[in-house]
C-alpha cells in the first residue's frame, strides 16, 4: 500500500542558522492556555514575585500541563488574551525585574522508577513541541496492563515547509534527543524506538546513525520527503507499517509517537530540573531578511522576536507554526507558546478567489488518508451528515494536502473542519 | 498598523489554477490543429477559430444573462470549441456548427450550471446533436488534400465504414477521410503524451478505453493488423485522450476511470460491430458520461485505517 501524499517547496532557509538565544525581554504575557486539553488556572497573583522555572499556573485535568514562569520579575496583571482559537484565555503578565534569577524549585527531580518518570515530566511542563502541543505525560502515562507499546517513534520528519527547528535541535542537541529516548524507553519499558526523519535532512539522519550506533534497539529511518509524513498516523505506517485503526489511539497498534524535540527537552529536564520556558523556533518568511533560529522565552511577543531576524517590509500575513497547518495571528504582539515552532511572516502575500470546482479530483489524490474532499464538500455544502459519516470525515487529519493541490483554489480543507464541527453539533442535539 | 490577513490553513497553494490546466490541453490540441490543416486545408483552422470563438461567446452572453460571475478566462469554453470543431467534417456549413456550439456551451454546461456541473462533455453532445439534425452534412467527409484540386469537392468515407481496408500508415499520419480533428493519431498521441508528462490527465482512462478496443477487436477483425487499424480508425484517439478524460464528466477515482474506460471500448466495439453506425466513440463516451456518478457511488476508496462498516447495525 502507498500513502497518498503531496511534494511542496521546502523553504528551509534557516536550516543553516545556529540557534541563538535571544535576550529576556522587558515583559512576558504567558498564556494559560500553551497545550491541548484543559487550560490551566493562574497559582500567581497581580504582585507577587516569581522567578525563572516558578509555576504560575496549573491544572488538576490529566490532559493539561502545569505553565512555569520564563522570567523573573513582578506578576503585573493577570488578563485575557484573544487566543489563537479564538477565545479568551487568562494570561499572566510578568514584567522583567532583570535579576535573571532562577527558582529555588530548579533542580534535578529524583527519577529512579516509572511512577517518579512521569511524575517529573507532569512537573516539567513537556508538551509535544511539534506544533499540537499534547500533554507529554498523558501520552507516555499509559496503563501498561491494559496496552504496552513495542514501539518509540520519535518524530523528526517535519514534513512543513519552512521550519527547521527540530532539525536544529537534532544537529545541536542529538544527544540530548538519544538521551530522552533511552530515558523512555527505560522507564516505560519500551523495547524498541524508530528514528524518523526525511530525507531532506541527511545530517541529521548521518548524527542520529552516528550516536545510536551502539544501541541495537534503536534505529534510524529514513523516511521520504513528502507531505504530511509527520503526520502521527502516516509516521507511523513510514516506520513500521502499522496502520492506526479508525477511532483508536496509536497506542493501541503499540506505538507511541514523540517529536524529537520533545525528547531532547525530557532528558534536559532529568538533568537540570528547568522546567519548559522556552523553546526553540525557526523564524522565516519573505520579508524576514536572516531567517533564524531563536531560543525564545514562553511568552515573549512575536512582533518583538521577529525584530531580531529583521523585517524588510511590514507583513501583511504572520502564520504561528508551519503554512500548512499553522494558524494566521491576528496580532503582530501575540505572546509566543509552547506549542509554536515557527513564526512565519509575509508581505504581499496571494489570497486566492476559491472558483468552481472542475472535477479533476487532485484532492482525492493528495488525500494522506485516502478520503474524497470533493465529495466532501458536496457533503458539507448540503449539510448531510450521513454522507459525511459514511465518507468517513472524522478521519481527516486537516493537513490541508487537499487545499493545497486543489487549482480551483478550493478551501476543502477548512469545510473537512466545520464538517466535523456540523457532525458534532448534530450528536449533541442527538443526545439532549 | 496596516491589517493582517486572517485566513484558515493552508497558506500556501499550488501554482496549479483551473486556466493553467485549460491552457495545456490547448496547447496539446495543437498539434492536432496543424496535422488539420496540412491534411484539410484552411478551412479546418476557420472552422476551429469560429467554434472557439462562439462558445466563448456564448458563454459569456449567458453567464451575463444569468447573472452570474464571468468564467471565460478559465478558458474552458475555447477548450469546448476546439474538441467540437475537430469533431465537425472541414466541409460542414459554418452555421451549423454555431448551432453545435451553442448546444455544447449554454444546452450542455451552462443549463446544470456551469463548469464542473456538467453530467455530460459539451463537445461530445454538440456533436451528436449535430450528427441527428444534419445527418447528411455530417456524413459527408473531404477527400484529403482535397484544397488543393480546385474546383469539386472530392468526397471520400472513413476508413470505418470503408470496404476496402486502410493502410495503416494513413491512418497513423491522418491522411484519411474524418472529422478535422481526428484522423491524425500521431499528433493526437503527441498532445496525449505531453498531457501525461504534465499530470494534467491520468493515463489510466486513455490505456483502458484504447487497450479494451484493441482486445475487442482482435476478436471482432479477426487480426492483429484489424485491431491496430481498429484503434487508429475513427474517433477513437481524440475521444479517448481528450474527451473520455474530461476533469466533469468522468469518475474521480482511478479504480472508478479504468471502469468508465473499459466501459466506453465495450461500447465503442459493440456500436462498431453490431450498430447500425460505423462509428460509436462519442455515443459510447456520452453513455458513460451518465454512468459516472454510479460509478463513483461504487468506487468510493476505503479511507486509510477506516473501521468496517457494521453490516445490521442498529437503525
Amino acid at each position: 500500500m502507498l500513502l497518498h501524499q503531496v511534494k511542496l517547496p521546502h523553504h528551509k532557509a534557516s536550516a543553516e542558522s545556529s540557534t541563538v538565544s535571544l535576550p529576556l525581554p522587558e515583559k512576558v504575557v504567558i498564556s494559560m492556555a500553551q497545550h491541548l486539553g484543559a487550560p490551566c488556572t493562574p497559582t500567581v497573583k497581580v504582585g507577587d514575585k516569581v522567578k525563572i522555572g516558578d509555576v504560575i499556573g496549573s491544572s488538576e485535568a490529566a490532559m493539561s500541563a502545569p505553565v512555569h514562569s520564563s522570567i523573573s520579575g513582578e506578576v503585573t496583571g493577570i488578563i485575557d488574551v484573544l487566543h489563537i482559537s479564538g477565545r479568551n484565555m487568562q494570561s499572566v503578565v510578568i514584567e522583567n525585574d532583570g535579576l535573571e534569577q532562577i527558582s529555588d524549585s530548579v533542580k534535578p527531580p529524583k527519577v529512579e522508577n516509572r511512577e517518579q518518570f512521569l511524575a517529573a515530566v507532569r512537573a516539567s511542563g513537556s508538551i509535544g513541541l511539534g506544533g499540537a502541543g499534547f500533554p507529554t505525560s498523558l501520552k507516555l502515562g499509559f496503563d501498561p496492563k491494559e496496552k504496552q507499546p513495542d514501539y518509540l517513534i520519535i518524530n523528526g520528519a517535519e514534513c512543513e515547509p519552512y521550519i527547521t527547528s527540530d532539525y536544529r535541535c537534532f544537529i545541536e542537541e542529538g544527544e540530548d534527543i538519544l538521551e530522552g529516548i533511552l530515558l523512555m524507553l527505560k522507564y516505560l519499558s519500551i523495547p524498541k524506538c524508530i528514528i524518523g526523519i526525511e530525507k531532506n535532512k541527511p545530517l541529521a539522519i548521518e548524527k542520529m546513525t552516528k550516536l545510536c550506533e551502539k544501541h541495537d534497539n534503536i534505529t534510524v529511518k529514513a523516511l521520504k520527503s513528502s507531505y504530511p509524513q509527520g503526520a502521527e498516523k502516516t509516521l507511523i505506517f513510514s516506520t513500521t507499517g502499522r496502520v492506526v485503526k479508525e477511532g483508536t489511539l496509536p497506542l493501541t497498534s503499540g506505538c507511541i509517537v514523540v517529536n524529537s524535540s520533545t525528547a531532547a527537552f525530557i532528558a534536559q529536564y532529568i538533568k537540570t530540573g528547568m522546567p519548559l520556558v522556552r523553546r526553540r523556533i525557526t523564524v522565516d518568511g519573505n520579508i524576514v531578511k536572516k531567517p533564524s533560529n531563536f531560543l525564545v522565552p514562553v511568552g515573549m511577543s512575536i512582533g518583538e522576536i521577529v525584530y531580531y531576524a529583521e523585517l524588510s517590509d511590514r507583513p501583511d500575513r504572520i502564520i504561528l507554526g508551519g503554512p500548512m497547518m499553522g494558524a494566521c495571528a491576528f496580532d503582530p504582539d501575540y505572546p509566543l507558546s509552547k506549542t509554536n515552532n515557527a513564526v512565519l511572516m509575509f508581505a504581499d502575500s496571494p489570497v486566492y478567489e476559491p472558483s468552481a470546482c472542475i472535477r479533476c479530483g487532485r484532492c482525492v489524490n493528495a488525500c494522506s488518508m485516502n478520503l474524497l474532499p470533493t465529495e466532501l464538500e458536496h457533503a458539507f455544502d448540503a449539510r448531510d451528515a450521513k454522507e459525511l459519516e459514511k465518507l468517513k470525515v472524522n478521519l481527516c487529519v486537516n493537513c490541508g494536502a487537499c487545499s493545497y493541490v486543489c487549482p480551483a483554489k478550493r478551501n476543502l480543507a477548512e469545510k473537512n473542519q466545520l464538517a466535523k464541527a456540523f457532525l458534532r453539533e448534530q450528536a449533541n442535539k442527538k443526545g439532549k | 498598523m496596516s491589517k493582517l490577513i486572517i485566513e484558515p490553513s493552508p497558506h500556501i497553494k499550488s501554482g496549479v489554477t483551473t486556466q493553467k490546466i485549460m491552457l495545456s490541453v490547448i496547447i496539446a490540441l495543437c498539434p492536432a490543429l496543424i496535422a488539420s490543416v496540412w491534411i484539410f486545408g484552411l478551412r479546418a483552422l476557420i472552422m476551429t477559430v469560429i467554434c472557439c470563438t462562439s462558445c466563448v461567446i456564448f458563454e459569456w452572453v449567458c453567464r451575463k444573462i444569468m447573472k452570474r460571475s464571468n468564467t471565460i478566462s478559465d478558458l474552458s469554453a475555447v477548450v469546448t470549441g476546439m474538441l467540437l470543431a475537430f469533431n465537425l467534417p472541414v466541409t460542414l456549413p459554418f452555421y451549423m456548427a454555431i448551432i453545435g456550439c451553442f448546444v455544447a456551451i449554454v444546452i450542455v454546461k451552462q443549463f446544470f450550471g456551469g463548469l464542473g456541473q456538467n453530467f455530460a462533455n459539451p463537445a461530445i453532445t454538440g456533436r451528436i446533436v449535430l450528427m441527428l439534425s444534419f445527418t447528411s452534412y455530417m456524413t459527408t467527409w473531404a477527400e484529403p488534400f482535397y484544397y488543393k484540386n480546385a474546383g469539386e469537392i472530392v468526397t471520400t468515407s472513413t476508413p470505418l465504414a470503408s470496404e476496402t481496408p486502410a493502410q495503416l500508415s494513413d491512418l497513423f499520419f491522418g491522411t484519411t477521410g474524418g472529422c478535422i480533428g481526428e484522423t491524425c493519431a500521431l499528433a493526437l498521441l503527441i498532445g496525449g503524451v505531453f498531457l501525461v508528462a504534465i499530470r494534467v490527465i491520468s493515463p489510466v482512462t486513455p490505456i483502458s478505453f484504447i487497450g479494451t478496443v484493441f482486445v475487442l477487436s482482435i476478436f471482432t477483425t479477426g487480426s492483429l493488423e484489424g485491431a491496430v487499424a481498429a484503434i487508429l480508425s475513427g474517433g477513437l484517439m481524440l475521444g479517448a485522450i481528450f474527451m473520455a478524460t474530461d476533469y466533469a464528466t468522468t469518475p474521480i477515482t482511478a479504480k472508478g476511470r479504468i471502469i468508465f474506460g473499459i466501459g466506453c471500448g465495450l461500447v465503442t466495439v459493440l456500436i462498431r460491430t453490431f450498430g447500425s453506425m460505423p462509428e460509436g466513440v462519442s455515443y459510447s463516451i456520452l453513455l458513460m458520461n451518465i454512468l459516472s456518478p454510479l460509478i463513483d457511488r461504487f468506487t468510493v476508496p476505503k479511507a486509510f485505517g477506516a473501521a468496517k462498516e457494521k453490516k445490521g447495525g442498529k437503525k
